[in-house]
């Protein structure tokens, strides 16, 4: 379980995170939404270790974050910065050799599923594709908690498909569990357990996906229109 | 990737398209239904949504899960019999309910279908 208790994260005199506390429980795919600069990457940096909150406590399996939760927890920003020059198979084996965990052979399989060329450089890839390998490296990894910063965005429907089958195909939910940030919701709406809905540095609402149409009959679209809409903006 | 509607949780509409399958005999009594894994992939559904599709349909006795094997239609004839005696009722129900709704009676409902069915049938 992740948690987050009373966090506050401020960059020099920005608040980013205002007070926040929230549950993510284990065994779900959750998938965090807002608008650019509502606080999600922070929210997911929070969690990989990578920043420390100005006030509060991320805890991850009941363990204060810092940088060693790299070992539990994925998560990629950006790779194009530090892998250019490096190919598709190059990346993958500089992985392997930085994470005990990190599994050549699911790799291997997955890269092959995502249609991604061994030979190719990373700096000459398309932005989808580029997106396909950081699933690649996220989930060839046997890690507790794999987080996925906009995995869909982007991504045209075709290669969204492939991404979400990819997905499903090679986590396994009864060890792990999957954060995602996503603006596009229909087309993920039955791959979510569970929604946060983050605004303006605050947590508006969160709810269960299948409660939602259980209870109120609404899809997800619906439902973050009215949120939006009764949230103080 | 399957699509689902917004109004009617994904479980149950999951559950109605397998009972839909087993009473149109494309599955059939003790056949090995798909993983929860391959499902979720072949409809791009969440897999403990497919997990509760399954223990839904165990719940009703029309599958039932065996310990290292895998989840399986029921061998038992008459449960799957009287489950498409329920979908019959059920979707006859629905028919009758919305038919009176909009003010027809029995006789002229009865009449239509059977007018409908010996015009279909040419």
């Amino acid at each position: 379980m992740i948690t987050f208790e009373n966090v506050s994260k401020t960059y020099i005199t920005q608040k980013a995170l205002k007070d926040i506390n929230i549950e993510l429980p284990k065994g779900k795919i959750i998938g965090i939404i807002g608008e650019n600069g509502s606080g999600k990457s922070t929210m997911l940096k929070l969690i990989a270790g990578l920043i420390r909150p100005t006030k509060g406590f991320v805890k991850v399996n009941d363990i204060q974050t810092n940088r060693r939760v790299s070992e539990i927890v994925t998560y990629l920003s950006e790779l194009d910065a530090y892998y250019a020059m490096y190919t598709v198979k190059q990346t993958m084996d500089f992985f392997a050799t930085q994470y005990k965990d990190f599994d050549l052979e699911k790799a291997n399989q997955i890269m092959k599923f995502m249609k991604l060329e061994p030979s190719q450089k990373v700096k000459n890839l398309s932005k989808g594709n580029r997106g396909r390998l950081k699933i690649v490296l996220s989930l060839a990894r046997d890690v507790p908690y794999i987080i996925l910063d906009e995995p869909f965005s982007g991504l045209d429907p075709m290669v969204r498909e492939s991404v979400v089958k990819g997905l499903l195909s090679y986590i396994d939910l009864e060890k792990q569990t999957v954060i995602i940030t996503t603006h596009e919701i229909q087309e993920v709406e039955a791959l979510l357990d569970m929604i946060v809905v983050i605004r303006n540095g605050q947590i508006i609402d969160t709810k269960s996906v299948e409660k939602l149409h259980e209870q109120e009959q609404m899809s997800v679209v619906e439902w973050l229109k009215n949120v939006y809409e009764n949230a103080p903006a | 990737m399957e699509d689902f509607q917004a109004t009617k949780p994904i479980y149950m509409q999951l559950a109605e398209r397998i009972n839909h399958k087993i009473v149109r005999r494309e599955l059939h009594a003790g056949e090995k239904l798909k993983s929860v894994r391959e499902m979720a992939v072949e409809s791009g559904v969440n897999p403990n949504t497919v997990q509760r599709t399954y223990s839904e349909l165990e719940r009703m006795n029309i599958v039932e899960t065996r310990r290292g094997q895998g989840t399986f239609v029921t061998e038992d004839e008459g449960k799957l019999e009287q489950l498409r005696d329920q979908l019959k009722t059920e979707h006859i129900t629905r028919f009758i309910q919305q038919m009176g709704e909009m003010g027809f009676s029995k006789n002229e409902m009865v009449k239509g279908l059977q007018e409908y069915i010996v015009k279909e049938g040419q």
